[in-house]
């Protein structure tokens, strides 16, 4: 798997223009991006310009939700306490690279906005969660960035960088608090999700890591700067892992509603595709019809999609989607956290669904089956990871209708044959096993 | 006028069925057994009906909360 930074479509995280210089250093990047305004957390009229100026940016969360940051912060103030700010860069996500892209490119600019986010919530401590069994070497690159800060006196808060155990859900954020509590790392249900989490008895924001990056940006050139790049209801880029059969696959930014054709050809996708999948395993298939679609959640979500955690997985021609879309499925099977019967047994239950109409072994029944499951898993979860599947199963069933008709009658395809683009690693931590 | 709607705690839940047995009006079982709940508000002649499937539940797991209409 490449972590190649290619031709950027836009440039404010990921700047191309370094000019010899090394941005983990916090010298290099202070050159770079120029000094944070003073934080003046407690500085009531401070405090109140900068919430405005979050909530007038429309920044939302990079990590999938999209849930507005100016309405998280403000949950979490309400909250009252001491906070705790939780930087989320557990990307489980297989094939998704974004934050450690990011982190190892300019881990300062992260910990500028973790430093900004703690200054409107009156933090004093902040905890970059990583996973444990990361290869990538970002939690160094990050620990030294942490380090030099610390020395040079300006860090104000306390950062921790914690390796925390890994896995598809392990950045799900109730997941992730309930591990920093020292329970196990599993989502739990939530009848009122308006709740703030907290960490022992601290209100916890979780972000994700590129969220922060926008905000440290937001705060050194505002709101207005913000929304001059993206879409009015979508203001501002962000980065997108492009993977499978492109020529080179990494990280891109982009400003938000760029076509997605457009994001593929700057990957090197090939011209006839089979189809896309927008947002990672647990997003959506589209077909080649809809290509043109602007990466933007309004845009997308006229399809059923949406930007997820930023990954467009091209799957060419050669290729079979519903194969493909099978291996998924098993895989993502296998990352529940085993809690809820919906997920443990309706999840396993899709994959073999899949996996028959794969093989070309599918009954008369099969396909009804399959449509009859999917229609009764989605929404019976603590968490979102089977409605993720019912998503990306459903897509599959459009997006490669023509296919699956074959597939429902029986016959395999050439492309079942074919060697996966996925980058489907073994489950980290298999759930319960259906009986 | 507040209404009732029933949820049901997954993670709680251990596919009893009790529940589907009280008040299949509104709940049905899913093929492992698990409750698939309407979860539109509970009209007013099953609201008693609903708690007792509520009290019912060896496993706490089934919801009944109050609303906006």
């Amino acid at each position: 798997m490449s972590t190649l930074t290619a031709p950027a479509l836009a440039s404010r995280l990921l700047s191309p223009e370094l000019d010899g210089r090394d941005p983990t250093s916090l010298a290099d990047h202070l050159a770079l991006r120029g000094e944070l305004p003073p934080l003046r957390g407690d500085d009531a009229a401070w405090v109140a310009a900068m919430l405005q100026a979050v909530a007038d940016s429309g920044l939302s969360g990079r990590g999938g939700a999209g849930f507005p940051s100016a309405r998280k912060l403000a949950g979490i103030r309400r909250a009252g306490g001491t906070p705790l700010v939780v930087v989320n860069a557990m990307e489980g996500e297989p094939e998704s690279l974004k934050d450690k892209v990011l982190l190892t490119a300019v881990p300062h600019l992260v910990l500028d906005g973790a430093a900004v986010a703690a200054a409107l919530l009156g933090a004093r401590r902040v905890v970059v969660c990583l996973p444990a069994d990361d290869p990538s070497g970002t939690a160094e690159v990050l620990r030294r960035a942490v380090a030099e800060r610390a020395r040079a006196g300006r860090s104000g808060v306390e950062v921790v960088v914690a390796a925390r155990p890994g896995g598809y859900a392990a950045g799900e954020e109730s997941a992730l608090v309930e591990g920093l509590n020292d329970r196990p790392g599993l989502p739990i249900f939530r009848a009122d999700k308006a709740t703030p989490l907290r960490v022992g008895r601290a209100p916890a924001l979780v972000h994700n890591a590129e969220t922060l990056a926008h905000l440290a940006l937001i705060a050194r050139h505002g709101a207005a700067w913000f929304r001059s790049a993206g879409t009015a209801a979508s203001p501002g880029t962000t980065l997108v892992t492009v993977a499978g059969a492109v020529v080179r696959p990494g990280v891109f930014e982009v400003e938000l509603g760029c076509p997605i054709d457009v994001i593929c050809a700057a990957a090197g996708a090939p011209d006839d595709v089979a189809g896309v999948l927008v947002g990672g395993y647990a997003g959506t298939w589209l077909g080649p019809q809809h290509l043109g679609t602007p990466f933007e959640r309004g845009a997308l979500a006229e399809l059923g999609a949406t930007t997820g955690v930023g990954v467009l997985v091209v799957l060419a021609a050669s290729s079979c989607g519903i194969t493909e879309t099978a291996r998924i499925a098993r895989y993502m099977a296998g990352e529940s956290a085993g809690q809820c019967g919906p997920c443990v047994f309706g999840l396993p239950a899709l994959a073999e669904d899949l996996e028959l109409l794969a093989v070309g072994r599918a009954g008369p029944t099969t396909m009804d089956r399959l449509r009859g499951r999917a229609s009764l898993i989605a929404g019976r979860g603590a968490c979102r990871h089977p409605d993720g599947v019912v998503r990306l199963v459903e897509s599959a069933l459009v997006a490669f209708a023509d296919d699956l008709e074959r597939h429902a009658r029986g016959h395999a395809c050439r492309g079942t044959a074919a060697p996966s683009v996925l980058n489907i690693p073994r489950n980290a931590r298999p759930g319960r096993r259906a009986a | 006028m507040s209404t009732h709607r029933l949820r049901v705690d997954p993670v709680a839940c251990d596919a009893y069925g009790f529940c589907a047995e009280l008040l299949p009006e509104r709940i049905t079982l899913d093929e492992w057994g698990y409750p698939v709940v309407d979860g539109t508000p509970v009209d007013r002649g099953l609201v008693e009906l609903a708690r007792r499937a509520v009290a019912e539940c060896p496993r706490r797991a089934l919801l009944l909360e109050a609303a906006e209409a």
